[in-house]
């Protein structure tokens, strides 16, 4: 057999060019197969890694998709609000360590507002361990602090100090711009290739101080959330509020807020049924921080700008402070993360005020199940590669017989039986798809090795030198296999060509 | 161990190399290609069998080597009747006990020329069996020598001239001092001067490895090198070959 084998290399060496076509055929679509394998795990990873450190999501009582989508990754709407007091009812149960409050509703030129605490970039983590990181500035304290996204700051040209305006409503060109609450950036944020880096980061004094402020403005009933389709035209104005004279909007901004988020998720498309997009499907319930109707009493708040007014609001506003009375949601570290389940149900199940407690991991693994399909199309043009490769393999190995009786014949001659020349071809056949599948898998690291950099700081997915899966294996196993059958083609037809040429080929 | 291969290592030392008898082969039935009745051939000689093209030589020798199976009669090589071994028991019976010469292009191209002489012993453990724990490559080596074809051993098949493959070729016919080498015109491709010397070390070689050579030409001219001649068409009777003759 070693005889045989070795046999099998030097004629594939003696024909090194076509030889060399067809490992490398068989190569890259190895390559394929395998680096989509370690692209899979790494999209999932990155997925899974946009919110850690988190135990509970929690909001008004709805899907908990909707809740994960509408928190975590900016995509629709939540299902209905929270009130100040279940949320700090919550926040002060023993087995609560810290909470991030959690308010939406608002956006600047399609970049969601979410009014927040400083919990958040205390406590939020995503990948493995990381943290939000100012680029320049730092955390909004004062009601009319900003603090933007990477994305947002790159795509609008945004620094710190710059001024901005928020619209209310999540859809991009809202009518009801909040001229007369205009904020100051005050920080910019390192990019986090999460939905982090294309949301707007204020106080919840500062939601609530331009909410008193929309409420003071002459305009017509505001943009509902889920009621304005998708694709509306921008409203006049929207684009080109006054306060930044000359600007004008970088191509491709987006209007919408779910327009943005997919590119954190290659190949996502939210699944059938999911209100992802405003929109798409108007959510049952009232949505998103409205103003009260009892802010109407606020209609001298036109300036916000000094804090002895707000004093003045608050002394109007007993015990309110400018803290809005409704949270979109909130997020809960537990002191104990084994506590985090039996806090969910508690909170599932409690009557006062009805609620949805989220475990992101587990919502995010249900997600992904959802829009994982798009895997199998991968994997099925992938196998298409593979069978490729292998049908070049087969054509390089059949064409050369003829030119090969010769070789036959003296083989036969010297005692191989037609099982000796069937091995031949067979291993022949197998020793191209080894070298195949060690050159693809091989060919897999070198990218990930040069590219693995490039990748990250593109698109924020970690691509894992990592050893090669149970998957990798079960493919390569596969290959080889479909391989070596393969070579049992062009061996029957050696074997027929030798029973008839005996020892005089005709060639 | 078979019947017949046991009688075959009882009657072995005794036999002659090859003994046909009441042969039968046809390519298509009805038409004989090889119809011999009785042809034997004793041990050490060099029997030059000789006969025009289309006489049946080919066919002939395929049955000797065991790779065409006779419709009839029996085909004793060294007192076995190959026709009563299965396939695969005729091609072990071939790989030990023969060397067979081509008439020309006889090596493989992606072997060097001490791989090809070595083929024969690398692919047969029985074969390799008959050089009595002696190195192979040593072996190959020392019939490199005899054959004047030393210089070449590391050389690629391709860069040899004729007269050189076909020495390479005895060389891998010869390793391991099987009983019967068959050659089939292998001189047909060397001049006239070339063709004597090649000879002579053939019979030199087929001596010194204690060898019976069975040589078929159709070129008479080499007829009294030889210790023993036959003309196939005075053996071979069968219709089909006068016709195929044309």
């Amino acid at each position: 057999m070693g005889t045989i084998l070795r046999l099998a290399f030097q004629s594939l060496r003696s024909r090194f060019f076509t030889s060399f076509l067809t490992v490398a055929s068989i190569a890259l679509s190895v390559t394929l197969l395998v680096g989509i394998e370690h692209v899979r795990a790494g999209v999932r990873e990155s997925f899974a890694g946009t919110i850690r450190g988190v135990d509970l999501i929690v909001g008004a009582r709805g899907g908990t998709l909707q809740i994960l989508l509408s928190t975590v990754f900016g995509i629709g709407a939540p299902a209905g609000a929270v009130t100040m007091e279940t949320y700090e009812r919550w926040a002060s149960h023993p087995a609560v360590s810290w909470t991030i409050p959690y308010a939406l509703g608002d956006s600047h030129r399609g970049y969601r507002v979410v009014g927040t605490t400083n919990e958040f970039y205390e406590r939020y983590r995503y990948r493995q361990d990381g943290r939000v990181t100012f680029a320049s500035g730092g955390p909004a304290s004062a009601e009319t602090d900003v603090v933007i996204g990477a994305d947002v700051a790159e795509r609008l040209r945004y620094a710190v100090g710059d001024p901005i305006v928020v619209t209310h409503g999540l859809q991009g060109g809202g009518i009801s711009d909040h001229d007369a609450h205009p904020f100051t950036i005050v920080g910019v944020l390192d990019r986090t290739f999460t939905p982090i880096d294309r949301a707007i980061y204020v106080t919840l004094e500062g939601i609530e101080a331009m909410h008193e402020d929309f409420e003071a403005m002459p305009v017509s009933a505001p943009p509902a959330i889920g009621t304005v389709p998708e694709g509306t035209p921008n409203m006049p104005g929207a684009e080109a509020p006054p306060a930044m004279p000359g600007y004008t909007p970088p191509p491709g901004t987006p209007t919408m807020p779910g327009a943005d988020a997919p590119p954190t998720m290659p190949g996502y498309t939210p699944p059938p049924g999911t209100p992802s997009m405003p929109g798409a499907e108007p959510p049952p319930v009232a949505v998103a921080p409205q103003p009260e109707p009892e802010h109407d009493d606020h209609d001298d708040h036109d300036d916000h700008d000094d804090d002895e007014d707000h004093d003045d609001a608050a002394g109007d506003h007993a015990g309110h402070d400018h803290k809005p009375e409704q949270l979109t949601a909130f997020f809960v570290g537990t002191k104990n993360r084994f506590e985090a389940l039996q806090l969910q149900r508690e909170m599932n199940t409690d009557l006062s005020e009805p609620l949805t407690a989220v475990i992101p991991g587990v919502s995010l693994g249900e997600l992904w199940q959802n829009i994982s399909s798009a895997e199998v199309g991968l994997r099925i043009v992938a196998f298409f590669a593979v069978a490729i490769g292998l049908t070049g393999m087969l054509v390089a190995l059949y064409s050369s017989l003829d030119a090969r009786r010769r070789e036959m014949a003296i083989l036969r001659a010297v005692g191989a039986g037609p099982r000796t020349i069937v091995s031949l071809l067979v291993f022949e056949s197998a020793l191209l798809a080894v070298l195949g599948c060690v050159l693809g898998v091989a060919f897999v690291y070198l990218i990930l090795s040069l590219g693995q950099g490039a990748i990250e700081a593109r698109s924020g997915i970690h691509l894992a030198v990592r050893a090669l899966g149970a998957t990798e294996w079960k493919y390569l196993g596969l290959v080889l296999g479909a391989g070596t059958l393969i070579g049992f083609v062009p061996a029957v037809k050696a074997y027929r060509n030798s029973l008839t040429d005996g020892l005089s080929p005709r060639s | 161990m078979t019947l017949a291969s046991a009688a075959a290592a009882s009657s072995a030392a005794s036999a002659p190399a090859v003994e046909l008898s009441d042969v039968r082969f046809a390519y298509r039935a009805g038409t004989d290609v090889v119809a011999i009745d009785s042809l034997v051939i004793p041990r050490g000689e060099t029997v030059f069998l000789h006969g025009p093209s289309g006489s049946g030589k080919t066919t002939l020798l395929g049955l000797l080597a065991g790779v065409l199976q006779a419709d009839r009669g029996a085909v004793r090589i060294l007192g076995t009747d190959i026709t009563r071994l299965s396939s695969g028991e005729r091609d072990a019976f071939r790989a030990q006990h023969l060397g067979y010469v081509f008439q020309q292009f006889n090596l493989i191209p992606y072997l060097s020329v001490r791989e090809n002489i070595l083929l024969p012993v690398r692919l047969d453990a029985a074969r390799r069996a008959r050089l009595g724990g002696a190195d192979p490559v040593q072996a190959a080596d020392a019939l490199a020598r005899d054959l004047d074809i030393d210089g070449a051993l590391q050389s690629k098949v391709t860069e040899l001239s004729v007269g050189q493959q076909q020495r390479v070729a005895v060389a891998r016919a010869l390793i391991a001092s099987p009983e019967v080498v068959i050659c089939d015109e292998p001189t047909s491709a060397l001049d006239s001067d070339r063709r004597e010397r090649f000879l002579q070390l053939l019979f030199k070689s087929c001596t010194k490895a204690g060898a019976t050579l069975v040589f078929v030409s159709h070129d008479l001219s080499l007829q009294p090198l030889f210790s023993r001649a036959v003309s196939l068409p005075t053996v071979n009777h069968a219709s089909a070959v006068a016709a195929v003759e044309n």
